[in-house]
């Protein structure tokens, strides 16, 4: 370790909160990051001589604002700027602003910070991308290179996203407890985008897009410590880390996908699933099922089973039958189908997803699992039209190198042997 | 005398620590542990899972049972060592040797009881 490599953590951890302070204080966002940043600068100065402070967050707010005074003041010239430093070790101002900025305080700033980053006209990668920026500090060529796309491209989304924010006039006052529910759910949704971002590797390759995962796990976890009681956002965390569980074992060395029922299951993260499967345990107790929680215990279903055999597929399509009761979609009730053909046979499952033709018409995964039913009941033919709908409908290479795995056993098992 | 080593951190930092780097921590801690263990003197070592899956219950006339951790302080108790040390003095040593280069917090508590029975030992 070198001399101040214990500093990046500690900025890291403490800057949603601090810039979630700053912008409750400056009720500016760019106003607020600038801030943050002058902090930052100053902690990189001033720590590796006087040692951290007592309280990071606490000692990056007071810098961090007081440095945004002084540009403020500088800008209308009005008084001296006072010496650099000065402020850095006032030991009793730190511990003052710490008693003000309780952890109630920063629970509303964390979630606010998010929040804005959730608005609903921006489309969800730029919501995601903001999130990534503002909340998590990645630099704008790191979250460019994630979404594959350039960096001054990438720039630019993100200071659209930064002004359409700023007109959005979000409420600066404590949140009431309705409010406080709806910001929760905007930001739990946030998060699983960041997540699925990561996960299902549209367009990028995987090794860039993992860090998305953990990002969005460790945010998961802040929201979670700052409101231990709410059953959805630990149904949240707990989906994300039965999900991400699985990483080691979803690729092959090729870059192609293995099906669940194919995964080394060895490989599968056990620390992550036995948290995943405590957050659910302690999330049930609340008896306020919710989409992630339910998603969630699905998850914990395909992690209890040490093979694919085991898996108790009767569970999972009851689960889903209470997702599709809780969310209704096509697409829970395309996975529930999956659930049915291992229970009851694909002819079941088929006529399940008769009716999702019209609405999942450009759904990859709708005619990849349709393909699989008709291949199933030997009809090939038509498994061959779905496999072709499939592959034209495929994000990634490895989307359409998985259908064409089928096309090529269906034209092998035609061939007259 | 045995003694336990509580190790107290912000978790919002330990959370914030990439793979490599958590990685990186506890095999720098295995090279004073495994040295530890190999004279004996290393009992049971836990680390605790992240303090949002932790449940309280606070016995009362109506016993309260509450999410998350049972004081919402800075510092959480990520885990805990118990190891054998021959006076306060070597304990204090093993602490800032286990701790080197991070911003950990060991609390020392001498041991008064200690019960193995079953899977759990």
């Amino acid at each position: 370790m070198t001399d101040v490599a214990w500093i990046d953590p500690l900025l890291r951890s403490a800057r949603p909160q601090a810039v979630g302070a700053l912008l409750r204080y400056f009720r500016d966002l760019d106003r607020a990051e600038e801030a943050f940043q002058e902090a930052c600068l100053r902690a990189l100065k001033n720590w590796p001589v006087n040692g951290p402070p007592r309280d990071a967050v606490a000692w990056l707010v007071l810098v961090g604002r007081n440095a945004g005074l002084d540009d403020a003041r500088r800008r209308s010239k009005n008084d001296p700027l006072p010496a650099d430093g000065e402020i850095s070790d006032q030991g009793d101002a730190e511990a003052d602003i710490a008693e003000r900025l309780d952890n109630s305080h920063y629970r509303d700033d964390v979630l606010r910070l998010l929040f804005i980053c959730c608005h609903p006209d921006l489309p969800a990668v730029q919501q995601i991308a903001l999130a990534l920026r503002v909340v998590s500090g990645l630099s704008v060529k790191e979250i460019a290179r994630a979404f594959l796309v350039s960096e001054s491209a990438m720039e630019q989304r993100i200071t659209r996203a930064k002004s359409r924010v700023a007109q959005a006039d979000v409420p600066f006052e404590t949140p009431g407890a309705a409010e406080r529910a709806e910001r929760l759910g905007a930001v739990a949704a946030m998060l699983y985008l960041l997540f699925n971002e990561g996960y299902s590797a549209s367009g990028g390759t995987v090794h860039v897009r993992l860090p998305l995962c953990e990002e969005a796990i460790r945010l998961s976890r802040l929201l979670l410590r700052l409101f231990p009681g709410e059953p959805e956002i630990m149904g949240l965390t707990a989906l994300l880390l039965l999900q991400h569980a699985r990483a080691p074992a979803r690729l092959d060395a090729d870059g192609a996908i293995i099906l669940l029922e194919d995964q080394d299951r060895q490989r599968w993260d056990r620390d992550m699933i036995a948290e995943g499967a405590a957050l659910i345990e302690k999330a049930l107790r609340h008896r306020n099922p919710g989409p992630y929680q339910v998603q969630a215990a699905i998850a914990g279903v395909h992690a209890h089973a040490a093979q694919a055999e085991n898996t108790d597929w009767g569970e999972i399509d009851r689960l889903y039958a209470t997702l599709e009761r809780l969310q209704p979609s096509p697409v829970v009730t395309l996975n529930r189908a999956v659930a049915l053909s291992k229970v009851q046979g694909p002819a079941a499952a088929l006529a399940m997803i008769e009716p999702l033709a019209k609405p999942l018409s450009g759904y990859f995964h709708f005619f990849g699992v349709k393909g699989g039913l008709l291949m199933r009941l030997g009809r090939a033919d038509e498994a061959r039209i779905a496999f072709d709908q499939a592959i034209a409908l495929a994000h990634t290479p490895a989307e359409a190198a998985h259908i064409r795995m089928h096309l090529d056993r269906l034209m092998k098992d035609s061939q007259p042997a | 005398m045995l003694y336990a080593f509580l190790c107290c951190h912000d978790e919002a930092i330990v959370n914030s620590w990439t793979k490599e780097e958590d990685d990186a921590v506890l095999a720098k801690r295995a090279r004073v542990t495994d040295k530890l263990a190999a004279r004996g003197k290393l009992g049971p070592a836990v680390r605790l899972m992240p303090t949002t899956a932790a449940t309280t219950v606070r016995m009362g006339r109506e016993p309260v049972v509450l999410d998350g951790p049972f004081a919402e302080t800075k510092e959480a108790l990520l885990g805990f060592y118990l190891i054998d040390c021959d006076s306060l003095e070597e304990a204090i040593n093993v602490a800032q040797e286990i701790g080197r280069d991070e911003k950990v917090v060991f609390e020392i508590r001498p041991v008064k009881v200690f019960v193995s029975k079953g899977k759990a030992s």
